[in-house]
């Protein structure tokens, strides 16, 4: 194995051009460095200019979700003896815009999160004297997959119903809906049908199953969006066969 | 409240059209559109046929998987017009397309299982 | 510094210079294997559609008369037609095997406690498809 390999970065510095361009970094090849490895020895020595998120470096974080070679990946688990003899394509996470050089901009992501309401939400929370929620392994079972997800938004670049039209709800917000909904301590599965059951909720999705393939973490995302579609739609069946009183 | 849309309905309808058609199209076209013609299997029988279409189960059975199927093809339809021509903003105008396509299809067979055969 | 002159759709953008926006090319489909094969999916409703109204046809000439009915058959025969239906059984088919392969994705079944494996349920439903072609073939060819 050659003890070097090529990264072929895009840059964009807004303040300077009005597109991205590439710029090519030379960096070791050892056998257990990561892409984000390879970033960050081009930041500490060849050019520190070069624009990048990460942190935990060990895939828990969600923060370094890049393009590799066209692919959604997290560069801290993405090894470039992989890649080997290179070169290696870095890009910006795909299906967002590009705030500088690797860097995009979540917030709308952020903001879809908030509206499907990811926390127990129940209509009297038990005091305190009352003691802990209990629930069965079974009951875990229900939705601890769902409760993997790191936020990384891997399957939002992933997703082409995503890239074109940046107004669906997308993979990782109705997952974690999902891990709320199928909770046992949870109620408030009614209060997300609304956000959920718009036309750019779940609707939009085509199971295109590109989601599913793209997480790091095995949340199956294209599952849990099918699943919802069953119970949005017997939700419908049964307030269209029954007249609607309280809820 | 949820807002009263139709599209978990249409949803459900797809679904069905897409087991429905899964199930019964790849082996009715086997044998009615290829097998037949080609001479692999011989011509049933006119009277045969006649009477197994005429048959009320039949009719019924025929009827809900062809409106089913083009309800799941016009669905799909829809979507791939959207994402793969990029008009969504075209929205009202194709989904009346896709279907009103399937549902005057689906008044024909009608017209066809209930009143003509 | 460049103006900023790109409008966002976040209120929390406003202090950021232009973002970049890389456009989405009308082929993205052909980009990835897994698009175009997805696409093609969605495409098999185009031969979905044709079938039904290919099997209306059908019933319609042996609605009115034998002799109609072997004059279907005969222009079902003729080239452009046959390769047309060719090509719509491979479609139909490549829906159903699509179809039966995405279903357990989309159900978690329970059975004492234990999820059932895929290749269960996705057995099954294949096990259905066969039971219903071998009872309609009878039907039609059998009986």
């Amino acid at each position: 194995m050659a003890d070097r390999i090529t990264l072929q970065v895009t840059r964009y510095r807004p303040e300077q051009e009005a597109e991205p361009s590439v710029q090519e970094y030379e960096v070791p090849l050892h056998k257990d460095w990561a892409v984000l490895d390879g970033l960050n020895h081009v930041k500490d020595h060849l050019d520190g200019t070069l624009s990048y998120r990460w942190s935990c470096r060990m895939g828990i974080c969600g923060s370094c979700g890049m393009t590799v070679n066209g692919e959604p990946k997290l560069t801290c688990a993405t090894f470039l003896s992989d890649y080997a003899p290179g070169p290696v394509r870095v890009e910006p996470l795909r299906n967002f815009p590009v705030i500088r050089d690797l860097v995009v901009e979540i917030t709308d992501f952020m903001t879809k999160l908030v509206k499907v309401k990811p926390w127990i939400v129940r209509e009297e929370e038990k005091p305190l004297s009352d003691g802990e929620y209990l629930q069965t392994p079974a009951e875990m079972d229900e939705y601890k997959q769902f409760s993997m997800c790191i936020n990384c938004m891997l399957c939002y670049s992933a997703c082409p119903v995503y890239g074109l039209d940046p107004q669906f709800i997308g993979p990782a917000a109705i997952a974690l809906a999902q891990r709320y909904n199928l909770d046992s301590r949870d109620e408030g599965s009614a209060d997300r049908l609304d956000v959920l059951s718009e036309h750019e909720g779940v609707w939009a999705c085509t199971f295109v199953g590109e989601c599913t393939r793209a997480c790091p973490k095995d949340v199956d995302p294209a599952g849990a969006i099918q699943r919802y579609k069953v119970t949005a739609a017997m939700e419908s069946v049964k307030s269209f066969l029954m007249p609607r009183g309280d809820r | 409240m949820a807002r009263r849309s139709p599209e978990p309905l249409v949803w459900l309808a797809f679904s069905a059209g897409g087991v429905a058609s899964a199930l019964l199209l790849p082996i009715l076209l086997l044998l009615l559109a290829v097998a037949v013609p080609l001479g692999w299997v011989s011509p049933p029988d006119h009277d045969h046929l006649l009477a197994v279409v005429r048959h009320p189960i039949t009719r019924l059975a025929l009827f809900a998987g062809f409106a089913l199927a083009l309800v799941h093809a016009g669905h799909r339809l829809r979507y791939t017009l959207y994402d793969g021509l990029q008009i969504k903003h075209l929205k009202a105008q194709i989904a009346m397309l896709c279907y009103g396509t399937a549902a005057a299809g689906s008044v024909v067979a009608a017209y066809l299982l209930f009143i003509a055969v | 510094m460049s103006e900023r002159s790109e409008r966002t759709t976040s209120r929390y953008t406003e202090f950021y210079p232009e973002l970049y926006r890389s456009p989405i090319s009308i082929f993205w489909w052909l980009e990835r294997r897994s698009y175009l094969l997805f696409v093609l999916r969605e495409l098999s409703s185009l031969f979905v559609a044709w079938s039904v109204v290919y099997l209306l046809l059908f019933i319609n000439a042996v609605r009115q008369g034998d002799a109609q009915y072997r004059e279907f058959l005969d222009w079902a025969a003729s080239p452009w037609l046959l390769v047309l239906n060719l090509v719509s059984l491979v479609f139909v088919t490549f829906h159903a095997v699509t179809w039966f392969n995405l279903t357990p994705q989309a159900m978690a079944v329970r059975l004492r406690g234990r999820r059932v494996p895929r290749s269960w349920i996705a057995g099954s439903a294949y096990l259905g498809w066969i039971v219903v072609s071998a009872f309609v073939a009878w039907l039609l060819v059998g009986a």
